[in-house]
């Protein structure tokens, strides 16, 4: 049975729909209002607070910490300074994806670790004969996702850390609404934001806090449902939804590497060994099986499709996750990928699809087929391959 | 000084520049002249009392046509619609109605006035849909000409007829009936409760010197139903920033393709030789050549006063000072300090969607009443909308803009003494109206901005203050907009072209009319 988080006493009354998804063991709320569509436009037009706090969180000290991550990430995070913050994967030993996450800089041998899976005896396997300690700090700490345009100006008016000067991907020590806490700018959603991790005693306390002065920042609280749109919209990855992790995985067609995944700009090949580089400079010397880009799909002619039964265009307002078909010709012959994730975007109105294929059908306007089932029936839409992320605001690293 | 475009554009509103949009992506060379200092037309954002921003006077949109948003790629150009969540309809006897989007929600709601009712709104969604759907090519179709056929105007007669059978003897018959029907009558054969008929009635009103027992409303209603901003028939909203943020969306895809801009650049006249519009002068007595000259404005300033009465056959003339105008409502736009407390209900989230003020359909028609001989209601109906409720670029943190929209107000309010004087008293009657369902707001309220329909004809054109260029009723749509024969954009002038909204598919941010114009133009490529 799933478990309240520390934030449920105030999620709980908020969730109106009461459609809690099980994450990682954790009630979270799929939205608050009964459907995602006002959390969706408050996050890109002022803020939405995530309760994030069931990601696994992983605390690596001493004198080898950075030998470990960097034994484990395919980032060089000898390059992460001290309040810094990578996104990384890391790889089993055949350079296939086991899973991403944030590991942030928090002292000369500290890092901490972000996770969306248990992940701590990889760590402990992987830390034999280094100086290390590693511990799993996951329910020592409670975490929100405050996102959006007007998160700084929300935030900033919550604690004394000067946060104009807090850059993109970088973290901190401070207090919020009182209370000791760690913020990160960082977050899923493609937006401006950030990451604020609390001990669970000061949780419902910051969330009363936020809920207090949120509506003078068009702010609500927002569920997963929302997230995955928003996530989509960025072009970030979703476990289970674009990828699973070679760990969870029994054959080996369904693993992937970080080449596959679009992720080869942030392996460092020439760093020390770490897990998988071998078969990576297999993949990087010899082509990888797969491309993730962005789609676009074309839908006046999916319109038409519709037409032809007497109804009009449906579009998908909430993300799909899945296999999609995609082909290289409109008759549904040559199959060269899937659509993983996809959705129509209110602020781009577009439909849009994070989508794997072969390398040689992934240039930029490459026009390919995706399936569409309108009443029961497959047709192929035209979609032209795009740039990712789909969504990409100044304000974002700003 | 000699210039010559392939196309100058007659007024920056958003179908104007919407026109220049399609043009300009088929290569030609295109200039858009705008009176004011700012595009836009009845689409404008100003900041017109310092860190606030109010959308003077259009102030939702809904209908803008999805084709339009492709194909100009409007959301690229920062198209950004946060859509209503709900209707708020607080009453006189201190309870209140709340219509929302969601409807096991909306439902509930209902069931406290009529169990009955509430099991007819999933029915009359369903209606609305489907009549939304049934008409809806129409939207998309050049007019045809009745009496006069073309080729392509039999093949749409026979389109919109095979689409029209497709749908089945009881759409056929429901289609018929909201043809025809006063606003209250139709929503009667749904809804017994009253303040559920006078918040749906509403919509059957706006733009309408007609009240809501007047035949002819429930096409109105209907109109507001059209709305496919994203795939289905989908709720009214806000653009962020306001409304002006659409047309400077149209307006950057128009740049993107070369098109040139103005503004402050009054156009006094079109130039017209042998029967032939050659070009335009502005106030300022310079001329500008173009093959092609198309009017953006209303079919009043169209026909009557950019061009020579002699120009003209007498037919459409008559026509013209014929067509029905009669601005029935008025505009007041307010910056508050804080947000509004309603008595009825403390559920802030309310606030975000539209609140109206029509708490029965008696209301509504006394309202009707006390305008209908000129004047306006002294306790009138109102739209109002808090856009900073959920934008935030609006109003500095924690204050508020309110846009409300106010009928009815009669163009035409001599007893109430000068301009200035009908202004103040048509002001005060709308604060003091919001005032006895929210009795904080005057303590609130920072700046005012008041429009009478005078305003309206005076700040940006519209003449006798009608906000569609022309009202929505049977009378005067689809082949018979503005007249019957100059439905297809082309006026007895050659090349001399109408765009405006005063042309099919009529008012509202549409795109619609400029879309269609721009297709005509173009010998029905775009």
């Amino acid at each position: 049975m799933s478990r309240p988080t520390p934030f449920h006493s105030r999620t709980g009354p908020l969730c109106e729909g009461q459609r809690w998804i099980n994450w990682a063991g954790f009630l979270s709320a799929a939205t608050y209002q009964l459907d995602h569509l006002h959390e969706y436009n408050a996050v890109r037009t002022g803020a939405g607070l995530f309760d994030v706090s069931p990601l696994f969180k992983y605390d690596i000290r001493g004198r080898d910490a950075l030998a470990l991550i960097n034994r484990v990430a395919v980032r060089d995070l000898s390059k992460c300074r001290i309040g810094q913050v990578f996104y990384t994967v890391w790889c089993d030993d055949k350079g296939m994806v086991i899973d991403d996450g944030t590991i942030l800089r928090l002292g000369e041998d500290y890092f901490r670790m972000t996770a969306a899976i248990p992940t701590l005896y990889w760590l402990q396997d992987n830390a034999l004969g280094l100086e290390v300690a590693i511990e799993d700090v996951s329910e020592q700490f409670a975490a929100v996702a405050l996102q959006g345009p007007t998160s700084r100006d929300m935030l900033q008016s919550l604690t004394d850390v000067d946060l104009s000067g807090l850059r993109f991907f970088r973290c901190t020590d401070s207090k919020v609404a009182g209370a000791p806490a760690l913020i990160a700018r960082t977050g899923y959603t493609g937006d401006l934001g950030y990451e604020i991790f609390v001990r669970p005693d000061d949780a419902e306390n910051l969330w009363d806090a936020m809920m207090e002065i949120g509506g003078k920042f068009q702010m609500l609280p927002a569920g997963l449902e929302t997230l995955d749109l928003l996530r989509i919209e960025a072009g970030l990855l979703g476990i289970d939804a674009d990828f699973t992790s070679a760990t969870q995985t029994l054959f080996p067609v369904q693993k992937l590497s970080p080449y596959d995944l679009g992720l080869g700009w942030m392996i460092q090949l020439r760093k020390d060994f770490f897990v998988g580089r071998d078969a990576l400079r297999y993949e990087k010397a010899h082509g990888s099986r797969w491309s993730t880009v962005g789609l676009e799909l074309d839908v006046t002619v999916l319109e038409k499709f519709y037409a032809e039964y007497g109804m009009p265009l449906h579009l998908p307002y909430t993300a799909w996750t899945g296999a999609v078909p995609v082909y290289a010709d409109e008759s549904q012959k040559r199959h060269i990928g899937r659509g993983t994730s996809g959705m129509w975007s209110p602020v781009l109105k577009k439909y849009v699809v994070i989508t794997r294929v072969k390398p040689e059908y992934a240039k930029l306007g490459n026009l390919i087929w995706i399936e569409e089932v309108v009443e029961a029936h497959s047709y192929a839409v035209p979609a032209r391959v795009v740039k990712m992320p789909f969504y990409d605001p100044p304000w974002k690293k700003a | 000084m000699t210039q010559k475009y392939d196309a100058i554009i007659v007024g920056g509103g958003h179908n104007g520049l919407t026109c220049a949009a399609y043009l300009a992506r088929a290569g030609r060379n295109v200039l858009v002249l705008e009176r004011r200092y700012l595009i836009g037309g009845a689409a404008v954002s100003e900041e017109i009392y310092p860190g606030f921003t109010y959308s003077v006077f259009s102030y939702v949109v809904s209908l803008l046509r999805p084709e339009v948003i492709r194909e100009l790629e409007l959301a690229k150009y920062g198209l950004k619609i946060h859509p209503h969540g709900s209707v708020f309809t607080p009453m006189e006897n201190g309870g209140f109605l709340a219509s929302y989007a969601d409807e096991a929600k909306a439902r509930k709601e209902f069931s406290r006035f009529s169990p009955r009712d509430a099991e007819m709104l999933p029915r009359f969604h369903e209606v609305m849909y489907k009549m939304a759907f049934a008409v809806k090519p129409i939207i998309g179709y050049v007019p045809p000409n009745l009496t006069k056929p073309s080729l392509r105007d039999l093949g749409t007669l026979k389109n919109f007829g095979q689409h029209l059978h497709g749908l089945g003897t009881d759409s056929f018959h429901e289609l018929s009936k909201i043809m025809t029907m006063s606003v209250d009558d139709f929503l009667a054969e749904y809804f017994e409760t009253d303040v559920i008929r006078a918040t749906l009635g509403l919509s059957g009103i706006i733009g309408t010197m007609l009240g809501v027992r007047s035949p002819g409303t429930a096409y109105v209603l209907l109109h507001h139903y059209m709305g496919e901003l994203d795939g289905a028939f989908t709720a009214w909203g806000s653009q962020e920033g306001g409304t002006g943020g659409i047309s400077n969306a149209i307006a950057g895809s128009a740049r993107s393709h070369g098109a040139e801009i103005r503004v402050n650049a009054p156009v006094a006249q079109v130039i017209v030789k042998n029967g032939s519009a050659v070009g335009v002068a502005l106030e300022n007595g310079d001329e500008i050549y173009a093959d092609l000259i198309v009017s953006g404005c209303d079919p009043t300033v169209t026909f009557r006063k950019l061009v020579d009465e002699k120009d003209l056959p007498a037919d459409l003339v008559r026509t013209i000072d014929k067509f029905k105008y009669r601005g029935s409502s008025g505009k007041v736009n307010l910056a508050l300090d804080g947000v509004l407390d309603f008595t009825a209900m403390k559920d802030l989230s309310l606030l975000s969607g539209s609140i109206v003020i029509c708490p029965s359909v008696d209301y509504i028609e006394r309202a009707y009443d006390d305008a209908k001989y000129g004047g306006f209601s002294k306790r009138p109906c109102m739209e109002v909308v808090i856009p900073t409720m959920v934008d935030p670029t609006m109003a500095p943190h924690g204050k508020h803009v309110v846009s409300i929209f106010v009928q009815y107000a009669a163009y035409e309010m001599s007893e109430y003494g000068n301009r200035d004087q009908q202004r103040e008293a048509f002001g005060n009657a709308v604060i003091d109206t919001l005032s006895e369902f929210a009795p904080n707001l005057k303590d609130l309220i920072l700046h005012k901005q008041v429009l009478t329909p005078w305003d309206l004809e005076q700040q940006i054109g519209l003449t006798e203050g009608n906000i569609f260029q022309g009202e929505l009723t049977l009378d005067q749509l689809f082949f018979l907009r503005p007249a019957p024969g100059w439905a297809d954009y082309r006026t007895p002038i050659r090349n001399y072209w109408q765009c405006g909204s005063g042309t099919h598919p009529g008012g509202g941010i549409t795109a619609g009319p400029g879309r269609l114009a721009a297709q005509e133009i173009l010998g029905g490529k775009l």
